[in-house]
């Protein structure tokens, strides 16, 4: 506002002002109304005791931060949301990377696979759940009739964390591979062949070429994948029943959230995990954004 | 010569063959699904013999029964107009900001902008409960518009659209505003049209989104007919949650009609993921 004071403004960029202003004006206003007071609400909110129906809420200070951080369940579900992280971002990332490398090569075929790949992003998250569960049912699903085991795959809190993982990773594969394919395209063929004239191979050449100057790319997906592994909750939702004992084990963060805020509709105590939640993630935001400097090579 | 010609075709059969298994642990889950979906319980359920096809023939009335039972018709209604309102207030409120944001200068640019940049960093979760309750208050439970309201804006779809205004060549609009155009016919003749690829994008990452979405649809919509796809599923899933035929035969119907869609405009799905890049 400083630069342009409104004196100085010539008929023109006036016009303009205003027509800038008339377009922008939706977004500003709901992002105002959908986003900005609702976060401020929530904060609020945080202090407060749910009432009755929405009504008089009542301020509390810290008392609802009090109970959820001296929950163990909070920590104990931070932990199943980092547990989860930990398989789905690196395995759908390398996974990803190895097959956009492959398909990059133009074999034939390379278009049926990409589709293939693909399909799960197309899919919801709901269904597919469902569809995992009953492959991993233990009495009569696919894969313990396939391999003549009896895993307890989602009831055993010991494993259940890493079969939901699987769920997580095999859901993301097809869209990580899709990026790093479109950022591939923009490495020069050049560095390949000046690389193949000294005689380095294809693993050298993935080592030394690809993986350094798709650093950005990688970087990104790293990023996104995180925040978003940091906020599942589908998953976790449709493929733990109530009464499994291994729910303890995988439920996220975001699904101790609905579950205070929606099924026992104890807002405040819900609007505090909520907070709980970002503070995590901007923590975990900074270090990436720390890390991006040491890591990632820009041209 | 030659070991360097046998090497290369031992890589290229490697490649085949971690693509082939990949493939194969993608389908298989869809497989399952679809053939699971076409047997009685009984099948479903019976491990010895352990029955990979149905064996008593295609059972495909399982489909008309939830069907039936389920008023998918309402499920597919509810998530088409929910995903059609979202789609048109995303790529009409978002093409105008990206177009300010973008090509117009204007007091106060920088601080409304990164307002935008803001809501795209924040978790979108510390929204969800003051958005019910203003849903709530407005008395748009269980309605399309509670269903839509959260998309009305986007953040992301402006910034996406932002680039994209950016990208363009800045001597069109300069001969049209030669030619005594005024800034909205620039915009609509003009510049709009140009970002069309920008705009599918936007258009196919919101649709996927709405779809995808589980936890606004359950907390709005709490009734069976008023609810979508996803949410519907979940609640089945409570409803018929060991009849396994049933509750594919469910997934299935709420997969096919996006995979059908998928299959056709594929270029445009795969580039709109590649350039907006959105979390999804």
């Amino acid at each position: 506002m400083k630069k342009e004071p409104r004196a100085k403004m010539t008929a023109a960029a006036k016009n303009e002002a205003r027509w800038a202003w008339a377009f922008v004006l939706p977004t500003i206003l709901g992002l105002i109304i959908l986003n900005f007071y609702p976060a401020i609400d929530t904060v609020i909110q945080s202090f407060q005791k749910t009432g009755d129906f929405g009504m008089g809420n009542k301020w509390v200070g810290l008392e609802n931060y009090k109970n959820v951080l001296g929950a163990g369940e909070t920590w104990q579900s931070l932990l199943n949301t980092i547990k989860y992280a930990i398989i789905e971002v690196p395995f759908g990332v390398c996974i990803a990377l190895v097959l956009a490398v492959f398909l990059n090569k133009k074999l034939k075929g390379t278009s049926a696979f990409r589709t293939i790949f693909f399909l799960p992003m197309v899919c919801a998250p709901a269904a597919v759940a469902m569809v995992w569960k009953w492959l991993y049912n233990q009495q009569f699903g696919l894969l313990n009739n396939l391999f003549k085991t009896n895993i307890a795959w989602i009831s055993d809190p010991n494993l259940a964390w890493i079969s939901i993982g699987v769920i997580g990773v095999w859901s993301v594969i097809g869209y990580n591979m899709v990026l790093f394919i479109s950022g591939l395209q923009e490495i020069p063929g050049d560095y390949y062949e000046a690389a193949a004239i000294d005689g380095a191979t294809g693993v050298k050449q993935f080592f030394k070429i690809t993986v350094p100057l798709l650093s950005p790319t990688t970087f990104f997906i790293v990023q996104t994948r995180l925040i978003g592994a940091l906020t599942v909750f589908d998953l976790m939702f449709m493929v733990m029943d109530k009464t499994n004992i291994a729910l303890q084990k995988t439920q996220s963060i975001v699904y101790l959230f609905y579950d205070y805020a929606f099924t026992k509709s104890n807002k405040g105590y819900g609007a505090a995990i909520v907070m709980v939640l970002v503070a995590f993630i901007m923590v975990v935001t900074f270090i990436m954004q720390r890390a991006e400097k040491k890591l990632v090579f820009y041209n | 010569m030659e070991s360097a010609r046998t090497r290369a075709r031992v890589s290229k059969l490697t490649m085949y063959v971690i693509l082939i298994i990949f493939s194969i642990i993608m389908l298989v889950p869809f497989v399952w699904m679809i053939l699971t979906a076409l047997k009685t319980n009984q099948e479903a359920i019976s491990v010895d013999p352990f029955y990979i096809l149905p064996a008593h023939g295609w059972h495909w009335e399982n489909f008309a029964e939830v069907w039936r039972s389920y008023n998918f018709i309402i499920l597919y209604k509810n998530t088409l107009l929910m995903i059609l309102f979202r789609v048109i207030c995303a790529c009409l409120t978002a093409t105008m900001a990206g177009y300010a944001f973008g090509r117009l200068r204007f007091p106060g640019k920088k601080f409304l902008f990164s307002l935008v940049l803001i809501q795209m960093m924040i978790p979108s979760q510390i929204f969800i409960i003051p958005q019910y309750l203003m849903v709530s208050k407005l008395g748009l439970l269980n309605t399309i518009s509670g269903l839509v309201f959260p998309g009305i804006v986007t953040a992301f779809g402006t910034y996406l659209l932002k680039t994209g205004y950016q990208g363009l060549p800045k001597d069109l609009e300069e001969a049209a505003a030669i030619d005594g155009c005024n800034i909205g016919q620039r915009f609509l003749r003009i510049m709009m049209p140009l970002t069309r690829s920008s705009m599918v994008s936007l258009g196919i990452f919101t649709a996927l989104f709405a779809f995808k979405d589980l936890m606004w649809p359950m907390i709005v919509c709490t009734k069976a007919e008023t609810t979508t796809l996803a949410a519907g599923l979940a609640k089945m899933q409570g409803q018929y949650g060991s009849n396994y035929p049933t509750m594919m035969a469910s997934a299935v119907l709420a997969l096919v009609p996006m995979i059908v869609i998928y299959v056709i405009f594929q270029k445009q799905f795969v580039e709109g993921i590649a350039t907006s890049g959105g979390k999804l």
